[in-house]
Protein backbone atom coordinates (compact mmCIF):
# COMPACT_ATOMS: atom_id res chain seq x y z
CA UNK A 1 0.00 0.00 0.00
CA UNK A 2 1.34 3.40 -0.93
CA UNK A 3 -1.40 5.65 0.39
CA UNK A 4 -0.12 8.83 1.94
CA UNK A 5 -2.03 12.03 2.48
CA UNK A 6 0.53 14.60 3.56
CA UNK A 7 -0.35 17.28 6.07
CA UNK A 8 0.34 19.98 3.48
CA UNK A 9 -1.93 18.14 1.05
CA UNK A 10 -4.70 18.11 3.63
CA UNK A 11 -4.24 21.76 4.43
CA UNK A 12 -4.46 22.63 0.75
CA UNK A 13 -7.56 20.47 0.33
CA UNK A 14 -9.15 22.81 2.87
CA UNK A 15 -9.67 25.09 -0.14
CA UNK A 16 -12.65 22.85 -0.93
CA UNK A 17 -14.28 23.91 2.30
CA UNK A 18 -13.59 27.54 1.44
CA UNK A 19 -15.47 27.05 -1.83
CA UNK A 20 -18.65 26.09 0.01
CA UNK A 21 -18.10 28.87 2.52
CA UNK A 22 -17.77 31.30 -0.38
CA UNK A 23 -21.07 30.11 -1.81
CA UNK A 24 -22.73 30.35 1.58
CA UNK A 25 -21.40 33.88 2.07
CA UNK A 26 -22.48 35.07 -1.37
CA UNK A 27 -25.95 33.56 -1.10
CA UNK A 28 -26.33 34.74 2.52
CA UNK A 29 -27.14 31.22 3.70
CA UNK A 30 -25.90 31.97 7.23
CA UNK A 31 -24.35 28.56 7.61
CA UNK A 32 -20.67 29.55 7.71
CA UNK A 33 -20.49 29.23 11.47
CA UNK A 34 -22.05 25.79 11.16
CA UNK A 35 -19.59 24.80 8.45
CA UNK A 36 -16.58 25.86 10.52
CA UNK A 37 -17.85 24.05 13.61
CA UNK A 38 -18.66 20.90 11.66
CA UNK A 39 -15.32 20.85 9.87
CA UNK A 40 -13.40 21.25 13.13
CA UNK A 41 -15.53 18.64 14.82
CA UNK A 42 -14.83 16.26 11.94
CA UNK A 43 -11.09 16.92 12.14
CA UNK A 44 -10.88 16.52 15.91
CA UNK A 45 -13.18 13.47 16.05
CA UNK A 46 -11.35 11.70 13.25
CA UNK A 47 -7.91 12.38 14.70
CA UNK A 48 -9.02 11.08 18.08
CA UNK A 49 -10.56 7.99 16.50
CA UNK A 50 -7.46 7.49 14.37
CA UNK A 51 -5.17 7.44 17.39
CA UNK A 52 -7.64 5.41 19.42
CA UNK A 53 -7.96 2.78 16.71
CA UNK A 54 -4.21 2.66 16.25
CA UNK A 55 -3.86 1.95 19.95
CA UNK A 56 -6.64 -0.63 20.04
CA UNK A 57 -5.34 -2.46 16.99
CA UNK A 58 -1.85 -2.58 18.44
CA UNK A 59 -2.97 -3.83 21.84
CA UNK A 60 -5.32 -6.34 20.15
CA UNK A 61 -7.12 -6.99 23.40
CA UNK A 62 -10.35 -8.94 23.29
CA UNK A 63 -12.06 -6.99 26.06
CA UNK A 64 -11.02 -3.59 24.75
CA UNK A 65 -12.42 -4.47 21.33
CA UNK A 66 -15.78 -5.39 22.82
CA UNK A 67 -15.86 -2.21 24.91
CA UNK A 68 -15.20 -0.11 21.83
CA UNK A 69 -17.90 -1.95 19.87
CA UNK A 70 -20.33 -1.33 22.74
CA UNK A 71 -19.49 2.36 22.74
CA UNK A 72 -20.34 2.47 19.03
CA UNK A 73 -23.66 0.72 19.69
CA UNK A 74 -24.36 3.08 22.59
CA UNK A 75 -23.71 6.18 20.49
CA UNK A 76 -25.82 4.87 17.65
CA UNK A 77 -28.68 4.19 20.09
CA UNK A 78 -28.39 7.66 21.53
CA UNK A 79 -28.63 9.21 18.07
CA UNK A 80 -31.55 6.97 17.08
CA UNK A 81 -33.32 8.05 20.27
CA UNK A 82 -33.02 11.69 19.24
CA UNK A 83 -35.22 10.92 16.25
CA UNK A 84 -37.95 9.28 18.32
CA UNK A 85 -40.15 12.39 18.73
CA UNK A 86 -41.72 11.38 21.99
CA UNK A 87 -41.78 7.60 21.67
CA UNK A 88 -41.28 6.30 25.20
CA UNK A 89 -38.24 4.22 26.22
CA UNK A 90 -36.67 5.17 22.88
CA UNK A 91 -33.10 4.74 24.12
CA UNK A 92 -33.72 1.30 25.61
CA UNK A 93 -35.61 0.19 22.49
CA UNK A 94 -32.98 1.56 20.12
CA UNK A 95 -30.17 0.01 22.12
CA UNK A 96 -31.84 -3.39 22.08
CA UNK A 97 -32.55 -3.15 18.36
CA UNK A 98 -29.02 -2.06 17.46
CA UNK A 99 -27.36 -4.44 19.92
CA UNK A 100 -29.27 -7.48 18.65
CA UNK A 101 -29.04 -6.61 14.95
CA UNK A 102 -25.32 -5.87 15.22
CA UNK A 103 -24.72 -8.94 17.37
CA UNK A 104 -26.55 -11.33 15.08
CA UNK A 105 -24.91 -9.98 11.94
CA UNK A 106 -21.41 -10.01 13.45
CA UNK A 107 -21.88 -13.51 14.83
CA UNK A 108 -22.90 -14.82 11.42
CA UNK A 109 -20.01 -13.06 9.67
CA UNK A 110 -17.50 -14.42 12.17
CA UNK A 111 -19.06 -17.91 12.23
CA UNK A 112 -18.85 -18.29 8.46
CA UNK A 113 -15.34 -16.86 8.49
CA UNK A 114 -15.86 -13.76 6.35
CA UNK A 115 -14.34 -11.60 9.04
CA UNK A 116 -11.92 -12.45 11.79
CA UNK A 117 -12.13 -11.71 15.48
CA UNK A 118 -9.48 -9.01 15.22
CA UNK A 119 -10.10 -5.37 16.14
CA UNK A 120 -9.03 -4.03 12.74
CA UNK A 121 -11.91 -5.92 11.14
CA UNK A 122 -14.44 -6.09 13.94
CA UNK A 123 -14.55 -2.41 14.81
CA UNK A 124 -14.99 -0.90 11.34
CA UNK A 125 -17.67 -3.49 10.52
CA UNK A 126 -19.46 -2.78 13.81
CA UNK A 127 -19.46 0.90 12.92
CA UNK A 128 -20.94 0.24 9.50
CA UNK A 129 -23.61 -2.08 10.85
CA UNK A 130 -24.57 0.09 13.82
CA UNK A 131 -24.80 3.28 11.78
CA UNK A 132 -27.06 1.63 9.22
CA UNK A 133 -29.22 0.20 12.00
CA UNK A 134 -29.38 3.68 13.53
CA UNK A 135 -30.58 5.25 10.28
CA UNK A 136 -33.15 2.49 9.74
CA UNK A 137 -34.51 2.93 13.27
CA UNK A 138 -34.73 6.69 12.78
CA UNK A 139 -36.78 6.13 9.64
CA UNK A 140 -39.03 3.70 11.49
CA UNK A 141 -39.64 6.15 14.33
CA UNK A 142 -40.50 8.92 11.93
CA UNK A 143 -42.90 6.72 10.03
CA UNK A 144 -44.56 5.42 13.19
CA UNK A 145 -45.20 8.97 14.37
CA UNK A 146 -46.59 10.01 11.04
CA UNK A 147 -48.72 6.89 10.49
CA UNK A 148 -50.25 6.98 13.96
CA UNK A 149 -51.20 10.59 13.27
CA UNK A 150 -52.51 10.10 9.72
CA UNK A 151 -54.30 6.81 10.26
CA UNK A 152 -55.96 7.64 13.55
CA UNK A 153 -59.45 6.92 12.31
CA UNK A 154 -58.58 3.46 10.95
CA UNK A 155 -56.85 2.50 14.18
CA UNK A 156 -59.81 3.68 16.25
CA UNK A 157 -62.04 1.66 14.01
CA UNK A 158 -60.06 -1.51 14.51
CA UNK A 159 -59.96 -0.97 18.25
CA UNK A 160 -63.72 -0.35 18.28
CA UNK A 161 -64.24 -3.67 16.52
CA UNK A 162 -62.37 -5.38 19.32
CA UNK A 163 -58.87 -5.59 17.88
CA UNK A 164 -55.97 -5.89 20.28
CA UNK A 165 -53.13 -3.38 19.99
CA UNK A 166 -51.10 -5.50 17.63
CA UNK A 167 -54.05 -6.23 15.36
CA UNK A 168 -55.05 -2.58 15.35
CA UNK A 169 -51.51 -1.49 14.46
CA UNK A 170 -50.52 -4.31 12.12
CA UNK A 171 -50.85 -2.43 8.81
CA UNK A 172 -48.71 0.37 10.24
CA UNK A 173 -46.13 -2.06 11.63
CA UNK A 174 -45.74 -3.78 8.28
CA UNK A 175 -45.48 -0.51 6.41
CA UNK A 176 -42.94 0.85 8.92
CA UNK A 177 -40.61 -2.15 8.81
CA UNK A 178 -40.77 -2.08 5.03
CA UNK A 179 -39.88 1.60 4.96
CA UNK A 180 -37.00 0.91 7.36
CA UNK A 181 -35.48 -1.70 5.05
CA UNK A 182 -36.35 0.01 1.76
CA UNK A 183 -33.26 2.29 1.48
CA UNK A 184 -30.98 -0.74 1.90
CA UNK A 185 -32.90 -2.62 -0.79
CA UNK A 186 -32.79 0.42 -3.09
CA UNK A 187 -29.08 0.94 -2.63
CA UNK A 188 -28.46 -2.77 -3.21
CA UNK A 189 -30.12 -2.34 -6.59
CA UNK A 190 -27.84 0.46 -7.71
CA UNK A 191 -24.61 -0.64 -6.08
CA UNK A 192 -21.84 -0.73 -8.66
CA UNK A 193 -23.99 1.03 -11.25
CA UNK A 194 -24.54 4.38 -9.60
CA UNK A 195 -22.48 4.20 -6.46
CA UNK A 196 -19.14 2.61 -5.73
CA UNK A 197 -19.67 2.28 -2.01
CA UNK A 198 -17.17 3.03 0.71
CA UNK A 199 -15.95 -0.46 1.49
CA UNK A 200 -15.21 -1.34 -2.13
CA UNK A 201 -13.86 2.10 -3.04
CA UNK A 202 -11.58 2.02 -0.02
CA UNK A 203 -10.15 -1.36 -0.92
CA UNK A 204 -9.65 -0.39 -4.56
CA UNK A 205 -8.04 2.83 -3.39
CA UNK A 206 -5.70 0.82 -1.23
CA UNK A 207 -4.66 -1.21 -4.24
CA UNK A 208 -6.77 -4.35 -3.77
CA UNK A 209 -7.81 -6.21 -6.91
CA UNK A 210 -11.36 -4.96 -7.80
CA UNK A 211 -12.65 -8.51 -8.04
CA UNK A 212 -11.61 -9.13 -4.46
CA UNK A 213 -12.97 -5.74 -3.45
CA UNK A 214 -16.43 -6.44 -4.82
CA UNK A 215 -16.63 -9.62 -2.79
CA UNK A 216 -16.32 -7.52 0.31
CA UNK A 217 -18.99 -5.22 -1.02
CA UNK A 218 -21.32 -8.17 -1.60
CA UNK A 219 -20.74 -9.17 2.01
CA UNK A 220 -21.55 -5.63 3.10
CA UNK A 221 -24.78 -5.69 1.10
CA UNK A 222 -25.82 -8.93 2.79
CA UNK A 223 -24.92 -7.74 6.25
CA UNK A 224 -26.72 -4.42 5.87
CA UNK A 225 -29.89 -6.15 4.69
CA UNK A 226 -29.88 -8.39 7.73
CA UNK A 227 -29.05 -5.54 10.07
CA UNK A 228 -31.68 -3.07 8.89
CA UNK A 229 -34.25 -5.87 8.80
CA UNK A 230 -33.61 -6.98 12.37
CA UNK A 231 -33.23 -3.44 13.71
CA UNK A 232 -36.42 -2.19 12.03
CA UNK A 233 -38.38 -5.17 13.28
CA UNK A 234 -37.24 -4.89 16.90
CA UNK A 235 -37.49 -1.10 17.13
CA UNK A 236 -40.95 -1.00 15.53
CA UNK A 237 -42.38 -3.76 17.68
CA UNK A 238 -40.96 -2.24 20.85
CA UNK A 239 -42.14 1.27 19.98
CA UNK A 240 -45.72 0.96 18.76
CA UNK A 241 -47.28 0.36 22.16
CA UNK A 242 -46.21 3.80 23.28
CA UNK A 243 -48.98 5.22 21.06
CA UNK A 244 -51.57 3.65 23.38
CA UNK A 245 -52.35 4.00 27.05
CA UNK A 246 -52.74 1.16 29.55
CA UNK A 247 -56.50 1.05 28.81
CA UNK A 248 -55.57 0.14 25.21
CA UNK A 249 -56.80 3.50 23.98
CA UNK A 250 -55.12 5.53 21.28
CA UNK A 251 -53.28 8.52 22.73
CA UNK B 1 -80.06 -4.42 37.07
CA UNK B 2 -79.59 -1.73 34.43
CA UNK B 3 -77.28 -2.77 31.63
CA UNK B 4 -75.54 0.59 31.33
CA UNK B 5 -75.19 3.22 34.04
CA UNK B 6 -73.35 6.52 33.68
CA UNK B 7 -72.72 7.90 37.14
CA UNK B 8 -71.69 11.57 37.28
CA UNK B 9 -69.39 11.11 34.34
CA UNK B 10 -67.19 13.99 33.21
CA UNK B 11 -64.58 14.26 30.51
CA UNK B 12 -61.98 16.94 30.25
CA UNK B 13 -59.13 17.58 27.84
CA UNK B 14 -56.60 19.98 29.30
CA UNK B 15 -58.65 22.92 30.54
CA UNK B 16 -61.58 22.16 28.27
CA UNK B 17 -64.54 20.47 29.95
CA UNK B 18 -66.27 18.42 27.26
CA UNK B 19 -68.80 16.54 29.40
CA UNK B 20 -70.15 17.54 32.82
CA UNK B 21 -71.82 15.36 35.38
CA UNK B 22 -73.53 12.94 33.01
CA UNK B 23 -75.85 10.44 34.66
CA UNK B 24 -77.80 8.08 32.48
CA UNK B 25 -79.25 4.58 32.71
CA UNK B 26 -80.03 2.26 29.86
CA UNK B 27 -81.84 -1.08 29.95
CA UNK B 28 -80.90 -4.09 27.93
CA UNK B 29 -82.68 -4.09 24.56
CA UNK B 30 -83.47 -0.39 24.65
CA UNK B 31 -83.02 1.88 21.65
CA UNK B 32 -81.72 5.23 22.84
CA UNK B 33 -81.23 8.21 20.56
CA UNK B 34 -78.63 10.75 21.64
CA UNK B 35 -79.05 14.07 19.91
CA UNK B 36 -77.42 17.45 20.12
CA UNK B 37 -75.60 20.04 18.06
CA UNK B 38 -72.11 19.34 16.77
CA UNK B 39 -69.49 19.88 19.44
CA UNK B 40 -72.01 19.18 22.21
CA UNK B 41 -70.04 16.16 23.41
CA UNK B 42 -72.37 13.39 22.21
CA UNK B 43 -69.65 11.59 20.30
CA UNK B 44 -67.34 11.79 23.32
CA UNK B 45 -70.11 10.34 25.47
CA UNK B 46 -70.40 7.22 23.34
CA UNK B 47 -66.63 6.89 22.92
CA UNK B 48 -66.46 6.73 26.72
CA UNK B 49 -69.05 3.96 26.67
CA UNK B 50 -67.08 2.13 23.96
CA UNK B 51 -63.99 2.35 26.20
CA UNK B 52 -62.14 4.29 23.52
CA UNK B 53 -61.74 7.07 26.08
CA UNK B 54 -61.72 6.98 29.88
CA UNK B 55 -63.82 9.41 31.96
CA UNK B 56 -61.82 11.98 33.89
CA UNK B 57 -64.43 11.78 36.68
CA UNK B 58 -67.31 9.48 37.56
CA UNK B 59 -67.95 5.89 36.55
CA UNK B 60 -69.57 3.94 33.78
CA UNK B 61 -71.03 0.63 34.88
CA UNK B 62 -71.73 -2.17 32.47
CA UNK B 63 -73.86 -4.99 33.89
CA UNK B 64 -72.90 -3.89 37.35
CA UNK B 65 -69.14 -3.66 36.70
CA UNK B 66 -67.04 -0.56 36.35
CA UNK B 67 -65.86 -0.66 32.74
CA UNK B 68 -62.39 0.54 33.68
CA UNK B 69 -62.02 -2.81 35.48
CA UNK B 70 -62.88 -4.75 32.33
CA UNK B 71 -60.31 -5.98 29.85
CA UNK B 72 -60.78 -3.39 27.06
CA UNK B 73 -60.55 -5.73 24.07
CA UNK B 74 -63.09 -8.26 25.39
CA UNK B 75 -65.36 -5.40 26.45
CA UNK B 76 -65.26 -3.72 23.03
CA UNK B 77 -66.32 -6.98 21.43
CA UNK B 78 -69.51 -6.81 23.53
CA UNK B 79 -70.07 -3.07 23.21
CA UNK B 80 -69.44 -2.39 19.56
CA UNK B 81 -68.88 1.09 18.22
CA UNK B 82 -69.62 2.07 14.60
CA UNK B 83 -68.48 5.45 13.36
CA UNK B 84 -69.30 8.04 10.77
CA UNK B 85 -67.46 7.72 7.45
CA UNK B 86 -65.79 4.43 8.22
CA UNK B 87 -62.75 3.14 6.40
CA UNK B 88 -62.96 -0.27 4.86
CA UNK B 89 -59.88 -2.45 5.20
CA UNK B 90 -58.02 -4.30 2.48
CA UNK B 91 -59.33 -4.85 -1.01
CA UNK B 92 -62.65 -6.66 -0.91
CA UNK B 93 -65.85 -6.67 1.11
CA UNK B 94 -64.99 -10.24 2.13
CA UNK B 95 -61.79 -9.12 3.88
CA UNK B 96 -63.84 -6.67 5.92
CA UNK B 97 -66.43 -9.20 6.92
CA UNK B 98 -63.71 -11.72 7.81
CA UNK B 99 -62.03 -9.23 10.13
CA UNK B 100 -64.26 -9.79 13.21
CA UNK B 101 -63.81 -13.55 12.81
CA UNK B 102 -60.04 -13.27 12.47
CA UNK B 103 -59.87 -11.18 15.64
CA UNK B 104 -61.62 -13.92 17.57
CA UNK B 105 -59.74 -16.70 15.76
CA UNK B 106 -63.01 -18.13 14.47
CA UNK B 107 -63.76 -19.63 11.08
CA UNK B 108 -65.47 -17.23 8.72
CA UNK B 109 -69.21 -17.92 8.58
CA UNK B 110 -69.90 -17.22 4.93
CA UNK B 111 -73.59 -18.10 5.15
CA UNK B 112 -74.08 -15.58 7.92
CA UNK B 113 -72.11 -12.97 5.97
CA UNK B 114 -74.35 -13.51 2.93
CA UNK B 115 -77.48 -13.27 5.07
CA UNK B 116 -76.04 -10.08 6.58
CA UNK B 117 -75.40 -8.57 3.17
CA UNK B 118 -79.00 -9.34 2.24
CA UNK B 119 -80.25 -7.75 5.45
CA UNK B 120 -78.53 -4.49 4.51
CA UNK B 121 -79.86 -4.64 0.94
CA UNK B 122 -76.71 -5.93 -0.77
CA UNK B 123 -76.68 -9.04 -2.93
CA UNK B 124 -74.29 -11.99 -2.66
CA UNK B 125 -72.07 -10.65 -5.46
CA UNK B 126 -70.99 -7.87 -3.09
CA UNK B 127 -69.00 -10.33 -1.01
CA UNK B 128 -66.12 -10.29 -3.48
CA UNK B 129 -66.58 -6.78 -4.73
CA UNK B 130 -63.67 -4.38 -4.34
CA UNK B 131 -64.26 -1.77 -1.67
CA UNK B 132 -63.05 1.04 -3.90
CA UNK B 133 -66.06 0.43 -6.17
CA UNK B 134 -68.65 0.87 -3.41
CA UNK B 135 -70.80 3.97 -2.96
CA UNK B 136 -70.77 5.86 0.35
CA UNK B 137 -73.98 4.21 1.50
CA UNK B 138 -72.74 0.76 0.56
CA UNK B 139 -69.50 1.34 2.42
CA UNK B 140 -71.37 2.38 5.52
CA UNK B 141 -73.59 -0.71 5.35
CA UNK B 142 -70.62 -3.04 4.91
CA UNK B 143 -68.88 -1.29 7.82
CA UNK B 144 -71.95 -1.78 10.03
CA UNK B 145 -71.96 -5.45 9.14
CA UNK B 146 -68.45 -5.74 10.57
CA UNK B 147 -69.89 -4.60 13.88
CA UNK B 148 -72.84 -6.98 13.96
CA UNK B 149 -71.91 -10.19 12.11
CA UNK B 150 -70.87 -11.51 15.48
CA UNK B 151 -73.76 -10.11 17.46
CA UNK B 152 -72.69 -7.57 20.10
CA UNK B 153 -74.66 -6.89 23.27
CA UNK B 154 -74.66 -3.16 22.58
CA UNK B 155 -74.33 -1.39 19.24
CA UNK B 156 -73.32 2.25 19.25
CA UNK B 157 -73.99 4.03 15.97
CA UNK B 158 -72.14 7.34 16.00
CA UNK B 159 -73.77 9.40 13.23
CA UNK B 160 -73.55 6.47 10.86
CA UNK B 161 -76.35 7.85 8.68
CA UNK B 162 -74.84 11.32 8.31
CA UNK B 163 -74.49 12.12 4.63
CA UNK B 164 -76.52 9.11 3.50
CA UNK B 165 -79.62 9.31 1.30
CA UNK B 166 -83.18 8.39 2.35
CA UNK B 167 -82.91 4.90 0.91
CA UNK B 168 -79.76 4.09 2.88
CA UNK B 169 -81.25 5.56 6.04
CA UNK B 170 -84.32 3.41 5.64
CA UNK B 171 -82.23 0.24 5.25
CA UNK B 172 -80.30 1.10 8.38
CA UNK B 173 -83.53 1.85 10.29
CA UNK B 174 -84.80 -1.60 9.35
CA UNK B 175 -81.56 -3.15 10.49
CA UNK B 176 -81.91 -1.39 13.83
CA UNK B 177 -85.43 -2.81 14.24
CA UNK B 178 -84.16 -6.28 13.47
CA UNK B 179 -81.25 -5.99 15.92
CA UNK B 180 -83.61 -4.77 18.60
CA UNK B 181 -85.70 -7.90 18.14
CA UNK B 182 -82.56 -9.93 18.69
CA UNK B 183 -82.12 -8.20 22.04
CA UNK B 184 -79.26 -5.84 21.14
CA UNK B 185 -79.19 -2.53 22.97
CA UNK B 186 -78.83 0.24 20.42
CA UNK B 187 -77.48 3.71 20.94
CA UNK B 188 -77.95 6.07 18.01
CA UNK B 189 -76.06 9.33 17.92
CA UNK B 190 -77.57 11.76 15.46
CA UNK B 191 -78.59 15.27 14.66
CA UNK B 192 -80.96 14.21 11.92
CA UNK B 193 -84.53 15.49 12.46
CA UNK B 194 -86.19 12.34 11.14
CA UNK B 195 -84.17 10.04 13.35
CA UNK B 196 -84.89 12.25 16.34
CA UNK B 197 -88.62 12.23 15.53
CA UNK B 198 -88.54 8.42 15.36
CA UNK B 199 -86.73 8.01 18.68
CA UNK B 200 -88.42 5.90 21.31
CA UNK B 201 -86.21 7.48 23.93
CA UNK B 202 -84.37 10.70 23.32
CA UNK B 203 -81.42 12.02 25.30
CA UNK B 204 -80.45 15.52 24.34
CA UNK B 205 -76.99 16.89 24.97
CA UNK B 206 -76.00 20.52 24.90
CA UNK B 207 -72.66 21.93 25.91
CA UNK B 208 -71.66 18.69 27.52
CA UNK B 209 -74.76 18.25 29.64
CA UNK B 210 -77.93 16.22 29.37
CA UNK B 211 -80.87 18.55 28.69
CA UNK B 212 -83.85 16.25 28.54
CA UNK B 213 -84.26 12.52 28.79
CA UNK B 214 -87.00 9.94 28.85
CA UNK B 215 -86.98 9.94 32.61
CA UNK B 216 -84.57 12.75 33.34
CA UNK B 217 -85.41 13.10 37.04
CA UNK B 218 -84.64 9.46 37.62
CA UNK B 219 -80.96 10.00 36.78
CA UNK B 220 -80.11 12.60 39.35
CA UNK B 221 -78.97 11.01 42.52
Amino acid sequence: MNLVVSNQGLALAFILVLVTMGIAYREKLQVNRDIIVSVFRAIVQLFLVGYLLKYVFRVNNYLLTIVLALIIVFNASYNAMKRSQGITHAFRNSFLAIFVSTGVTLTVLIAVGTIKMVPSQLIPITGMIASNAMVAIGICYRNLNQAFRDQRQQILERLALGADLKEASLPILRETIKIGIQPTIDSAKTVGIVSLPGMMSGLIFAGVDPVRAIKYQIMVTFMLLSTTGIASLIATYLAYKSFYNERKQLL
Amino acid sequence: MKQIVFEKVAYQVGQQQILHNISLQIDQGEVVTIAGPSGSGKSTLVKLLASLLTPTAGQIWYQGRDITQEEPVAYRRKVSYAMQQPTLFGKTVRENLQFPYELRQLDFDEQRALAGLQAVGLTAVYLDREVKNLSGGERQRVALLRNILILPEVLIMDEVTAGLDANNREIIAQLVAQLQQEGVTIIIVTHDEQEIARASRLVEIKQGQIMTGGQASEFSR
